[in-house]
This record gives C-alpha cells, structure tokens and sequence, in this order.
C-alpha cells in the first residue's frame, strides 16, 4: 500500500489551467517561440523506395537568394548513432519512400521551399517490398516486443484444447495502417551556442528528446537544453524525436548562433514520424458447452522497416483478459522498404483488443449465451499472464454497471432484429484494458516562494492531457494548500528529470515525484517555511509491480446504425464506463477518456493509410483523403467510472486514462455492426463496401 | 517577387512586406509574429490555421497575403476585448472544449463565425427546407467539420457553441 493524499483539490471538477491561454492562441508551442531572424529548414525527400542517392547537384539551389545551406550525404557531419531511423544523411543508402536525402537552410519558407525543389537528386534503385507477404526473407521473430514483453508465450497446449473444444473461434483480424496525425506537425527549433544546444521540440518527453539528440550528436546531455511547455498532440509520436529532428540539429550546428525551425509538412507526417503498422491476427478461442474458455491463442503477423524494428505488443492483452489453462501467442514481423513505425495510442492494446474482443463476440453467439455473461464467465482470479494477483480488477463492475447505464438489455440479441427508417440498428460491447505503469527515474522539487506560494517544477510534458491542471492538483493536496497556491513549472529539462507522457504513465510517475518532495518540504520546513526554503526528491522505487499486476478496464457500449441499402455507417451512441482508479479531475479526465473513445471511434470507421504498391508509399497523405473522425462523425459519445482507488499503485491512488479509452472502441463497433446486419466484419476501417459483399 | 501591405490585424494596422507566394498564414506567423493562428496541414484540410477575414471565416492558409492587402484579420488574439475573453473562449474553457489546444484558435474563430452565419439564415447541408437554420446539434457539427480536432474535443465543441447561441 501507498500513504494515500487525502483528496481535497484532487477529484475537484477545476477548468483546466491552460485553457485560457489556449483559446486566445496564446499558448507558445514549438513553432510560435520568439526568435531574432531565424532561419527555416525544407527537406528534399527521396523519390524512390529502395537504392542509392548516384548525385545531388544543388547549384540552382545555392545560386539562389536567400539560400544559406544545402545539406547532403556528402556534406553532412558525421553522426554518433546506429539507429537506422536516426542516422539522417550519412550514406547514400534509400530504405524507403520520402527519407531525407538532402536538406536547404534559406531566410524565409518560400525560399527554403522553392530551393529544396531546385535541388536536383538522382538515384540507382533496387526492387523492393513494401507489404507483407511480398517479401522474399520472409517473416522474423524478434527478440522482444515493445515495453519488453517476450515475443512468444505457450502455456498447455492449445491444439488439444481446440480439438477437443465444444465451440471454437478460428478466424484472422486485420488492422489497418494509421497515422497519429497530432493537429500540430512535428516541429524542432535548433540554436548552437558555443558548445551549448538549445531545442524548442514538440516532444512528449524532454528528458527523452535530450537523451537521444545529446546521444546521435555525441555530446555531454548537460550541453543540451530541450524546452516544450506546450504540445499539440502527439498520441505516441512525438515520444522520441525523428528525422526532422536530427536534421535540423544537424543544419544549426553548421550555422552557429543562429536558430534553425523546421515544421513538418502534413504530407511528411506520414513518413518522418511513425505510425500504427498493419497486422494480421489470428486468433484461436476453445470453449466448453457452458462458455468456459479452454484455450485462447493469438498469432500477430505485422509489417516492420527494415532499418528499424519495431514490433508492437499486439499479444499481450489476450495474454492477461481471460482465465483459459491453454494459451499460446506469438508475434512474428515482415522487414519492408516502409517508414519506421512507433507508438500510436496503446500499442498493442489497440489493435489486440479489437481482435480479441471481436472473437469473444463471435464465440458468445456461437455459445449463445450473451457476451457480457462469457465474459463474466471467464473472469480471471490472478493474472493468467504472470500468475500474479491483480492490484485491483473491476471489469465486471464495468460491465454491469455499463450496460444498466446504456440500456444494453434492451436489444434483442438476434442479429438484423432492429430496423428504424431504412436504417439497421445494433448494440455491441468489448472490453478495455490497458495497464496501469508507473515509470522510474522521476524527481521533483518544491520552493517556498513567498506569500503562502508554492513552486513545484518538473520536467513533464502536457500534449494536451491535462497535466498542468492535475499535477497542480496533485501538489496541493500534498503540500495541504489551496490548488492556486501552486505555481507549476514543467516542459524543460532544467527542471528535475521526469519520464516521457506515455504509456499512460506521466500523472503516476510525476505525481509521485512531486508528492514525495511535497512530504519530505513539510518534513524538513514544517508549515511555516521562509521564502527559498526548497526539498528535491526522487520518486520511491514502484515496489507494486514485483507482486502485483497493474492493469486499468473499462467496458465500452456503442449502438451503430447501417443503412440497408446503402452500407453506410453511423455511430449515434458511445458508453464507456471505467476501472481508471482515482480520478485527478473529472472534466479533463472525462476529455480524455472521451477523447481516446473518439479516436477508437475514427480507427474504427475512417483510418487507412492506403499502400500504393507500385509507388511504394501511402496514397492518401493529407488530411482531405486520410479521413479522421471529423465533428459530424461524433454523435453522443460519454465516458463515466467506477471512481474506485487503487491503493496499491500510487499516492493518488489513479490509473492511466490517455490510451485506455481508444482500446475496444472498434470492437464494441464492429459487435454492433454484425448486431445489426449479421455481417461480422474482420478488417479495419468498417466501410460500406464491407457490407455489401 | 516581393510586395508592401498592409493588414489590419486585430485592430491594428500593420505594414507588411511579403514575397508574393506568402500565404496570408504564413504573413501572420512567420512575418508578423502573430501566432494565434495555426499551421496543421498548409493544405486547407484541417481548419487550425482559421481567422476572420472582414468578419467571415477563412481558411488562413488557402489565401494569398497580397490579396488581402487592406482587409481586417481578426485572430483568436483578436476576439478577446477589454471585458476578457469572447463568450465562445470562455463558454471553451468551461465546457473543457480543448485538450492540446492546437485546433483552438481556429476552432474558437470558426464558432464566431457560424454563430454569424446561422443568425443570417444562411442554410447548410443539413437545413432542412426553407425555414431559417437552428442551432441545433446537427447544424454546429456539419458547419464546425471543416475544424478537426484529433484531441476528440467535438462533444465539448459543439456544447459551447450551442450554449452562446442560445
Ligand atoms: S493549416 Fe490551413 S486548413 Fe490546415
Ligand atoms: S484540442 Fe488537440 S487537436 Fe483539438
């Protein structure tokens, strides 16, 4: 157990604190900061998939006003790096369509943009693989998954489970590619002082960002200061910094003492900074007459760069939801000519929970028996994954309560039983899960300042969480003053060390932290303190996760309506009900949840990063043919909780709510679609063809 | 090639000199320091870099700067007065209608100017007849779809929006 705050500010429906400075456009992001003539970057992006840069010429370029720098293989400074993603113009290798092959520095955009087209590249190309199945190597099982998990898992045996069942499911689900798309593009500001670099980045963890521009450019991380306060997004690729990044590094350090800015382009958002990869699963479910699960097995085949391995954690979910003596996973890769791909809000969970919980629906028809009885059917008594007890589990709860709260026993369960207008109308329900992380390597200092004020720095980062208002909050409550007593400092590695906003971990980790320092402050200084009286501190050590497993729920309800003639899809009605622990505060927790839910909805029915296969790049990289979920997509969409504390995993008692929400959206979406026509689709984006087969 | 204008940029006049390819976006942010307004596509497909322009929305970055020399820009810095904030910024902050806050500025003019164009009567996709457009859900969520918010604000949006209208 943890020495629980006592809520006061924390659970406490405050605005959120930026909110003000938000909608004046007031909020300095990356690219707003102010600078004395800067200077502006345009990449040139290769225009084959798979061969060699054979000549750069750039004299058209350089002879052009305006122009200061053209950078290339040949000239580029050489770089401390071997990570494939980040080893930006080092050779003449191409591994994939639109890396950067050359770079202009100029004093306006116009003209850094007119001369980067001016640069006139050539190329020796080799065929190439750019989908899965296409590749002559074939598939490659890699070390591990991300977060660590191990690649495969083989409890039992599942193949007698499956012969002997009395119901099976054995089908494949497909997710398709999708972008991040955070509104605001990747943006770095680079400065070269002396020997110092100052980086104004759009990064969901400043600490992360230095760690790994300090580690390519060979330098001492002391030399190097990452600044964001503010974050337009980033939903996992603004996690780590990408190309863009490193060029524009790159670019200032040869032109010193002056500023570099480089904002991506949209069209560049689909290549230079991750994505969700495609993946097939096959999932194997084993049932008994009753329902009873008897074996549960999922095969992962997901598309990876070649120069970079990324193997997302499809898996793990089905490692952990259901109580089955026999379970085997396995996540196997195929190495293509793409763009590296990188976290998307819950990796893993995302795709994993789609697939799974869309066969938990076909097996529940198959049984017969209602979904929400199988699942409370094969509800886990510890933690099927580690054999450890559960810190705290309350999914059944979400399922009963969710269902009262959505009027889910109204339906008729046969399918196409439901007809309004034209329109076909169904319910559909999945679980949610995602696990509940703390991260280590989190400090915090508080000051006394004067006046009954309090500063609490930390170097965490909000891209749009609501981490200003709730580490406030969380401060107050730790230091026993009013919330506006509290003068938050975060977004800058002069601040003490804090772990990346992912994972949904930022509010636990730095919460932590900042309790921490709050108790050791009024330990050391009692309640009157004198101005500048300061304690730092180092989170304490996550001691929860060595005996427990730390997992958030939730059970997400969704009524969706198809036309009978047409296929078309409408999702009228989204009910998410949570096992997020203690809630920080419930009107930027309800954004949040909501918000995820919405792009659960959109990954549901709109994303697809279309591979052109003769071209070998996405086909629809902008926001007028990548669809996501616009305002006229989203009808009622609500998220609620149980509201019960996890003592367990942290002072406050909370759970990660930023990417619980997006997992299960599309399959409670695609449970309703098949309740309403009787069509069970298996491939992400639900679309009206799908229908109409 | 380059030009002089002049821009009345939130009430104030500002002389400018641009190269004639600038965007009217890229002559507020980059020329002007005005950075209300946002860059999130440069294509006219995402809605954050919206202003007034002479009291009507417009995509910032679809527009030419040397075709707007003389107009009155009005930026989400512009709609706030000596009473604080608009009532759509504040009925924003308190329907918690923002997460990241990078769609805001265009969201919040956009509002401003779909609040003008119902009281007009000006119909849209989904008016239904002849009668003079309601603010009714429908209506906010088909004018506000050219404003898209990965963050999922929509519900929050729409909220604030209806409740300044009503
Ligand atoms: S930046 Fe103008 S519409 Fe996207
Ligand atoms: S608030 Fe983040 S894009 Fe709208």
């Amino acid at each position: 157990m943890t020495d629980q705050l006592t809520p006061n500010a924390i659970g406490r429906d405050v605005a959120r604190a930026d909110g003000p400075l938000k909608v004046l456009g007031a909020a300095p992001y990356a690219y707003d900061q102010p600078l004395t003539d800067p200077l502006y970057l345009c990449t040139v992006d290769a225009t084959v998939v798979r061969g060699r840069v054979a000549g750069v010429d750039a004299s058209a370029a350089l002879a052009m006003d305006g122009v200061e720098l053209v950078l290339t293989h040949e000239n580029a400074p050489e770089l401390s790096t071997e990570d494939g993603e980040l080893r930006v113009l080092q050779s003449p290798e191409v591994h994939f369509r639109g890396q950067v092959v050359a770079a202009v520095v100029a004093t306006t955009t116009e003209v850094a943009a007119a001369a980067a087209g001016a640069v006139v590249v050539t190329y020796d190309t080799e065929p190439f693989a750019v989908t899965a199945g296409s590749d002559p190597a074939g598939l490659h099982a890699p070390e591990k998954v991300n977060a660590g998990y191990p690649t495969d898992t083989d409890d039992g045996d599942l193949d007698a489970a499956v012969a002997a069942a009395a119901f099976t499911v054995d089908e494949e689900y497909t997710t398709a590619r999708t972008h991040n798309n955070p509104l605001e593009p990747h943006t770095t500001v680079a400065t070269w002082t002396g020997g110092d670099l100052h980086v104004f980045e759009a990064s969901q963890s400043v600490f992360g960002a230095r760690r790994v521009l300090a580690g390519v450019f060979g330098l001492d991380p002391e030399r190097v200061r990452v600044t964001c306060p503010y974050v337009g997004g980033g939903f996992g690729s603004k996690g780590s910094p990408h190309a863009g990044a490193v060029v524009t590094v790159m670019a200032a350090r040869m032109l010193p003492g002056r500023s570099v800015k480089f904002a991506l382009t949209r069209r560049q958002m689909f290549r230079l900074v991750g994505y969700r990869p495609r993946m097939t699963q096959r999932v194997r479910l084993a049932a008994a007459p009753d329902g009873t699960l008897t074996g549960v097995g999922v095969d992962v085949v997901q598309e990876s760069a070649r120069i970079k391995e990324y193997a997302e954690q499809t898996a793990v979910a089905a490692r952990m939801m259901y109580a089955a003596p026999n379970r085997r996973t396995s996540h196997r890769l195929a190495l293509l000519d793409i763009p590296v791909p990188t976290w998307m809000r819950a990796p893993g969970e995302a795709p994993g929970m789609f697939a799974l919980e869309t066969a938990i629906d076909e097996l529940a028809a198959r049984v017969g028996i209602d979904p929400i009885a199988l699942r409370v059917r094969n509800e886990p008594e510890r933690d099927p994954a580690t054999g450890k007890p559960f810190s705290s589990r309350h999914l059944v709860d979400c399922l009963h309560e969710g269902a009262d709260r959505f009027g889910w026993y109204d339906r008729d369960p046969r399918p196409r039983s439901r007809r309004v207008n034209g329109w076909l109308v169904g319910y559909g329900v999945a679980a949610s899960t995602y696990p509940a992380y703390r991260m280590p390597a989190n400090s915090a200092v508080v000051r006394y300042t004067a006046d009954d004020r309090y500063r609490v720095e930390i170097g965490a980062s909000d891209l749009g969480t609501g981490a200003w208002t709730a580490l406030a909050q969380i401060a107050a409550d730790a230091l026993g003053v009013p919330q506006d007593s509290i003068d938050l400092a975060i977004g800058d590695t002069r601040l003490p060390r804090a772990t990346v906003a992912g994972g949904s971990s930022g509010t636990a980790s730095w919460g932590t932290a900042i309790v921490e320092a709050a108790r050791a402050f009024r330990d050391k200084f009692g309640r009157t303190p004198e101005p500048d009286d300061e304690v730092f501190a180092d989170a304490p050590e996550n001691t929860a996760a060595k005996d427990f497993a730390l997992h958030g729920y939730g059970a997400q309800f969704a009524e969706v309506r198809v036309h009978e003639d047409t296929g078309e899809i409408r999702v009228p009605r989204l009910y998410g009900m949570f096992d997020a622990g203690r809630v920080i505060n419930p009107r930027t927790a309800r954004s949040q949840l909501v918000g995820g839910m919405t792009m659960g909805l959109s990954m549901a029915l709109h994303e697809d990063s279309v591979m052109d296969t003769a071209l070998g790049h996405t086909a629809n990289p902008d926001l007028g043919e990548y669809h996501i979920a616009a305002n006229a997509d989203v009808h009622e969409i609500r998220a609620d909780w149980l509201g019960i504390p996890d003592e367990r995993l942290n002072p406050m008692g909370s759970k990660g709510i930023g990417e619980i929400g997006i997992t299960g959206t599309a399959a409670a979406i695609a449970n309703a679609a098949h309740h309403a026509t009787g069509v069970r689709v298996r491939e992400l984006p639900i679309t009206l063809d799908k229908f109409l087969r | 090639m380059e030009a002089d204008i002049t821009l009345r940029v939130d009430g104030e006049d500002r002389k400018v000199t641009v190269d004639t390819r600038t965007t009217l976006l890229d002559a507020l942010r980059d020329r002007l320091g005005v950075t209300a307004p946002k860059k999130g596509c440069d294509h006219g497909q995402c809605g954050s870099c919206t202003v007034l322009v002479d009291g009507r929305r417009v995509v910032s970055c679809l527009s030419l700067a040397v075709a707007r020399d003389g107009a009155e820009v009005t930026t989400a810095a512009g709609l706030a007065d000596a009473d604080g904030p608009h009532p759509v910024q504040r009925a924003f902050v308190a329907n918690d209608a923002l997460q990241c806050g990078f769609c805001t500025p265009g969201q919040v003019c956009s509002a401003v100017g779909v609040l003008a164009e119902v009281k007009a009567g000006w119909p849209s996709a989904v008016t239904e007849g002849d009668a003079a457009p309601e603010l009714t859900d429908a209506e906010v969520r088909e004018r506000m779809s050219g404003n898209l918010c990965r963050c999922g604000a929509y519900p929050g949006i729409v909220a604030a929006i209806r409740e300044v209208g009503a």
